[in-house]
């Protein structure tokens, strides 16, 4: 008696949003976490500058240290086929800033405050992959320009940024697992080994930097020509240099939507556990 | 009893592992009046606090907040609903203004009243000349009052504040009561922890006292301290030795038993008018040849609450104040 009353009293006045807002508010509540993030990066330049300087760095150091060695065994234009490979690395190493900053919030009592407001639970993950993938892209852009200033040229602009393209939505399938990561470790210091450990592996045992037939190993070679990180480089190579292969871009998007299928639920189903501990 | 609860917990219980955080809890908090959760540390008013807020998952129990069920109707509890928590939740790589505005569009305002509302409070706060520098550069106070004001965004008729005033100074901890008594006139139901009878004092209408999981008492400050005399005198004795002598000369001035601590030749004793009768102590004392070393006058603090109701003293290392921290989990 007592509680229906009072639920007559309050209920009348909370403002019972339908279906379709919520549904809308999914994407503008991820808007407005994604450029909160988005103005955390731009007021740490320094952040920011590293994080472009590194790549860089790999794509030089790569052209000129190895190149003359590799080249032997990719046939010559070691720029042509390593850029593309050193933009998934890229793409790849900045999916860990997901695990870092997903786990600094955590630390920090802001979660609790997203928490308790009527928003979407997915915006604040979404907002974080989002950004980080805007971050990316940013970066790859940089890697293009370092790339055409020593000798790197598309075959065919058209082919090359859907190739871009691909690589992009590779590194954003790629957050949610650097999210669901970071979701799973205890504190930022954790994040910061636990973020780039799983990525050297699949970075450096695929054919970023190298063909995967100059592996001499069968069972390494075998996992370096099919795990997702080779096939998307294969994928993007061969459309920035000029070649469409559709099954290639069919698997790689296979690739890219399975790891959302299975990552984003994954990393929705910890936030609602880590955060209410 | 009144239909007018907006805060009704019931039977609450929450472990976590060994620790019984809360043990069968149940509080009601009546609308439009502020409801304050008084203990010491670790007593398990942050776990209700998080509970009544849809933060956390109770083991059973049943939590209605403005009538809404929170394990069922969570969303809805989170529109009628503002939470400052024990940790400013504030962002620091944000300024104080862009906090306010992405509470506010996050609570679905309009760019536009979001940032109206957010003038509106830096101004109410006093952070109007702060609302353009970054959070990181604020004092804890400025925090606390920028948590605060994102809590009320909204403008939720129901406000939970978990230690508002934990790890300010006094100066800091007066100002933010001033700001809460603001707050809570224009009718907003508020449930306020606390680990201070005085804070409990000036802002609660009712209070509940919980330790260990427990509810041990509730009722009004004058209720909780109907059974404590108004004033406190702690006595340290120059000789040890003359503890229990001393106790003794004191029995008549005190309302109830002086209680002794011999080790440390350490009396207290409770007195209805503390200014009257110091000079009986004193006189007392004298007449025996007891030496006083200190001797001061004081108010009845939580411990002294505990003491009476459970006959137990708080334990000493959960009433240390606490560092003044942001990091939830950063020492953890």
């Amino acid at each position: 008696m007592t509680q229906q009353t009072a639920t007559a009293a309050f209920s009348a006045g909370a403002s019972q949003s339908s279906a379709l807002q919520r549904f809308v508010w999914n994407f503008t509540d991820t808007l407005i976490v994604m450029r909160r993030n988005l103005y955390a990066y731009q007021r740490q330049p320094e952040l920011l500058v590293f994080a472009t300087i590194q790549p860089v760095i790999f794509l030089l150091l790569f052209t000129y240290v190895f190149g003359g060695a590799i080249s032997f065994s990719t046939g010559g234009d070691y720029i042509g086929f390593l850029l593309p490979g050193i933009i998934i690395q890229t793409i790849l190493f900045a999916s860990a800033n997901t695990t870092v900053g997903l786990s600094v919030d955590l630390s920090k009592g802001i979660i609790d405050r997203f928490r308790s407001l009527p928003m979407s639970r997915a915006a604040v993950l979404a907002g974080r992959t989002s950004a980080d993938t805007l971050r990316g892209a940013f970066t790859v852009l940089i890697m293009i320009v370092a790339g055409t200033a020593i000798g790197f040229r598309f075959e065919d602009l058209g082919s090359g940024l859907i190739g871009l393209l691909l690589a992009v939505a590779f590194g954003y399938a790629v957050t949610w697992i650097s999210a669901t990561i970071g979701l799973f470790v205890k504190d930022p210091e954790a994040a910061q080994v636990a973020g780039f450990i799983w990525l050297f592996p699949l970075t450096f045992a695929s054919s970023i930097f190298v063909p995967t037939q100059t592996m001499t190993a069968d069972w390494l070679r075998a996992f370096a020509e099919n795990q997702p990180v080779s096939v998307v480089a294969n994928t993007v190579r061969d459309l920035m240099t000029g070649t469409v292969n559709p099954d290639e871009i069919v698997i790689s998007l296979l690739w890219i939507a399975g790891i959302v299928a299975i990552f984003l639920p994954m990393a929705v189903w910890r936030y609602a556990r880590v955060a209410s501990r | 009893m009144s239909n007018n609860h907006a805060i009704i917990a019931e039977d609450v219980y929450k472990h976590f592992g060994e620790i019984k955080a809360l043990d069968g809890v149940s509080i009601q908090g009546e609308a439009g009046k502020v409801l304050g959760l008084l203990g010491p540390n670790g007593a398990g008013k942050t776990t209700l606090v998080r509970i009544l807020t849809t933060l956390l998952k109770p083991d059973s129990g049943t939590i209605r907040v403005g009538g809404l069920n929170v394990l069922r109707q969570k969303r809805h509890v989170r529109e009628i609903i503002g939470l400052a928590g024990q940790y400013a939740a504030v962002d620091e790589v944000l300024t104080g203004r862009e906090n306010l505005v992405m509470v506010g569009r996050l609570y679905h305002l309009s760019r536009g009243d979001a940032m109206r509302r957010a003038d509106e409070l830096l101004r109410q706060f006093a952070l109007s000349d702060a609302g353009d520098r970054l959070v990181k550069t604020y004092s804890g106070g400025m925090r606390r009052r920028l948590d605060l004001a994102a809590s009320i965004v909204a403008r939720p008729r129901i406000l939970f504040l978990d230690e508002p005033t934990t790890g300010l100074d006094a100066r800091a901890r007066i100002a933010m009561w001033d700001t809460i008594r603001t707050l809570v006139s224009g009718g907003t139901t508020l449930l306020l922890t606390t680990q201070y009878l005085e804070e409990a004092d000036e802002l609660a209408d009712k209070i509940v006292v919980i330790d260990h999981g427990k509810v041990i008492a509730e009722g009004t400050s004058d209720e909780l301290k109907a059974n404590l005399a108004s004033d406190f005198i702690d006595i340290t004795l120059h000789d040890p030795d003359h503890t229990a002598k001393a106790a003794e000369a004191l029995a008549t001035i005190s309302v109830d038993a002086p209680q002794a601590d011999k080790a440390r030749g350490h009396v207290v004793i409770d007195v209805e008018n503390g200014a009257q009768s110091i000079a009986e102590v004193v006189r007392a004392l004298d007449s025996q040849d007891i030496h006083i070393d200190t001797l001061n006058m004081r108010r009845p603090s939580l411990n002294d609450v505990f003491l009476s109701i459970t006959g137990e003293e708080i334990v000493e290392e959960e009433i240390k104040p606490q560092r003044r921290g942001f990091g939830r989990r950063r020492s953890a």
